[in-house]
């Protein structure tokens, strides 16, 4: 599904040389729940930002399907985000003057699907999570586990393969949070392959897979055993 | 994305700051509204000077003998040959004989002036005569007949309360009869173009004790042939009066070139004074755009996040500068139309902006938003998505 091969990224500032990623290699299966963990500056957040296709890697290869991504460019990525990844991101990411439901629209305007049937589809999506009586409320009336369930079904609603999530509960209060992971949990078993950042060793546990990165590197890479 | 979509999006956007768009429009609003403006007026004035100059008719060229220097009478009769040689270029002549009378019907006496000429005239000068009358006729003109046409003004003066037609007049004690009344040509009143007798100039020779005819007013065939008929003209007089100087040749065509020329550069200066508040306006928009794309720095970040494309991107921020000068120029094209009629009904000049006027106005700001929307919309379509979603 997903393979990174000696991945690096590098950043230069000024004579010294930053190595966010420092030869990552990195290989996740088809309707995998994986869990990407690590301190501030480990290189997690970069990390993500390659497999969700928003960053080029300095030297290493990308594949998604099979097909190699890390030499498109910014539209194909465009493309490869639309089509293949839903982005969750800590802070929401709404557009907060769009109601619930034009925000969950979006990707299907950049996709070019007609109104009606984006308007079908963002509806089963808001359904999906819980939402489908909030449609016109906009971000600032709704909580903000509210907020981050209409980020969710956004990023449902095109029936992304891949969901990317950073530190989906990072903004939450705990109930909050744990609807939050059930609902992760749910699309999972629903068929989705599932990435999540986090720094929270608890919240990692719930993946299937665990993978600690540190300065660049990762020193880690072991199934949960599933309880 | 599609382009109703990215329009939606964009009045959304323009809706949600009101104040600041109304602002950006000013400039555009103000700049079309000026263009508009100006170039109505002059156009309106410039039609106004015209028709008055094709009112005197059409294809005119008149030949007026000067001083003394010629002793030499031309009559009708060689002018006529000229015409009847010339029927390529010339189409008619009509001589006049210019002369200060005193007409009196009953008691009433006053002085007016007087045109002696033939029935031609009535083409090559454009003078008609109100309907119940009739302009003279070339048995008029062949017969000396004592018969007289009279200004809207004579008119009004002397049979104010019934048709002067069939009525008699004396004119230089003269009773000459009444067969029309002229068109009115400008304001009927003492002294204006109104004021004045026509009667046949063979009648006017005999009335003024043997007057010479010292000018012919001549009909080229069409405007095309005009320059041709001059020089036709020129060498004819040259040759005859044996004099550079002897005549004045006055071309209604160069009249009305000289005056078009004129004015469409009037037009084009103060159509480009009022074009640099255009883009003034253009500048503010550049500016207010620039303004947005760095507040919605988050908001292009997560577009580009979920899928938004360069283009998508870029159109969508066009379109909303499109929007605001385009409604910019909606605007100040109904406030230039009233605008127009408001400052030309105070001057007085019957001014219409004419439909290219608005079209050039609005197009030009639509333009203007294209332009100065584009560098912004660029900007925002090459933000890199993950310093835009950093953005705070």
């Amino acid at each position: 599904m997903i393979k990174l091969e000696n991945m690096y990224k590098i950043y230069s500032m000024g004579d010294n040389e930053v190595r966010a990623l420092n030869n990552v290699s990195l290989h996740i299966k088809p309707k995998e729940f994986i869990a990407i963990v690590g301190p501030s500056g480990s290189g997690k957040s970069t990390l993500m930002n390659m497999i969700g296709c928003l960053d080029a890697p300095t030297s290493g290869k990308y594949y998604i399907d099979n097909n190699e991504v890390s030499t498109l460019k910014d539209d194909d990525l465009a493309d490869i985000r639309n089509k293949k990844i839903g982005f969750i991101f800590q802070g929401f990411n709404l557009l907060s003057k769009l109601t619930a439901i034009e925000n969950v629209e979006l990707p299907l305007i950049y996709r070019g699907i007609s109104k009606s049937e984006r308007q079908r589809l963002s509806q089963i999506a808001l359904d999906r999570v819980g939402l489908g009586d909030r449609t016109h409320h906009r971000p600032n009336e709704l909580s903000g586990g509210q907020q981050q369930r209409v980020a969710i079904a956004r990023a449902l609603s095109t029936s992304p393969p891949i969901i990317l999530a950073d530190e989906p509960t990072g903004a939450l209060d705990s109930k909050s949070g744990i609807e939050i992971m059930k609902m992760l949990h749910e699309i999972h078993e629903a068929g989705n392959t599932i990435v999540l950042i986090t720094h929270d060793n608890d919240i990692a546990k719930q993946a299937d897979r665990i993978v600690r990165m540190h300065d660049g590197e990762i020193i880690f890479d072991s199934e949960v055993d599933s309880e | 994305m599609n382009y109703t979509q990215a329009i939606k999006m964009s009045i959304k956007s323009i809706m949600g700051n009101k104040m600041r768009s109304l602002l950006t429009m000013l400039g555009i609003i103000i700049g079309v509204c000026a263009v508009i403006i100006m170039i109505s007026l002059v156009q309106g004035s410039t039609k106004s000077i015209l028709d008055r100059l094709e009112s005197m008719g059409t294809n005119m060229i008149s030949v007026s003998l000067t001083g003394q220097k010629s002793s030499k009478v031309l009559s009708m009769v060689e002018m006529q040959a000229l015409v009847d040689k010339n029927p390529t270029t010339l189409s008619a002549v009509a001589p006049t004989i210019n002369s200060n009378v005193t007409i009196k019907v009953g008691t009433e006496n006053a002085k007016t002036s007087l045109i002696g000429t033939n029935d031609a005239y009535s083409t090559i000068q454009n003078t008609k005569v109100q309907t119940g009358g009739r302009f003279m006729s070339a048995m008029d003109v062949q017969e000396r007949r004592n018969v007289a046409m009279i200004g809207s003004y004579i008119s009004k003066l002397t049979y104010p309360d019934s048709s002067p037609i069939g009525k008699e007049i004396k004119i230089n004690g003269q009773i000459f009869t009444i067969i029309g009344v002229l068109e009115v040509k400008s304001t009927s009143t003492a002294g204006s173009t109104d004021d004045r007798v026509m009667i046949p100039y063979t009648t006017a020779t005999r009335l003024l004790k043997n007057a010479t005819v010292r000018s012919f007013s001549f009909q080229a065939k069409s405007s095309d042939v005009s320059a041709e008929a001059l020089s036709t003209l020129n060498t004819y007089f040259k040759k005859e009066l044996k004099s550079d100087d002897a005549f004045r040749v006055f071309n209604q065509a160069d009249m009305l070139e000289n005056v078009n020329q004129m004015t469409g550069t009037m037009t084009a200066m103060l159509g480009g004074i009022a074009g640099i508040s255009l883009l003034v306006g253009g500048i503010g928009i550049m500016n207010i755009m620039l303004v947005s794309v760095t507040e919605r720095t988050r908001e292009i970040g997560i577009r580009k996040a979920i899928g938004a494309r360069r283009k998508s991107i870029l159109i969508q921020f066009l379109i909303e500068s499109i929007v605001v000068s385009g409604m910019g120029g909606i605007i100040g094209i109904i406030l230039g139309v009233l605008g127009t009629w408001g400052i030309g009904s105070l001057i007085k000049i019957s001014a219409t902006p004419s439909f290219g006027t608005m079209l050039l106005a609005g197009g030009f700001s639509v333009a203007v938003g294209v332009f100065f929307g584009w560098y912004p919309a660029n900007k925002a379509s090459k933000l890199n998505p993950i310093e835009a979603l950093r953005f705070e």
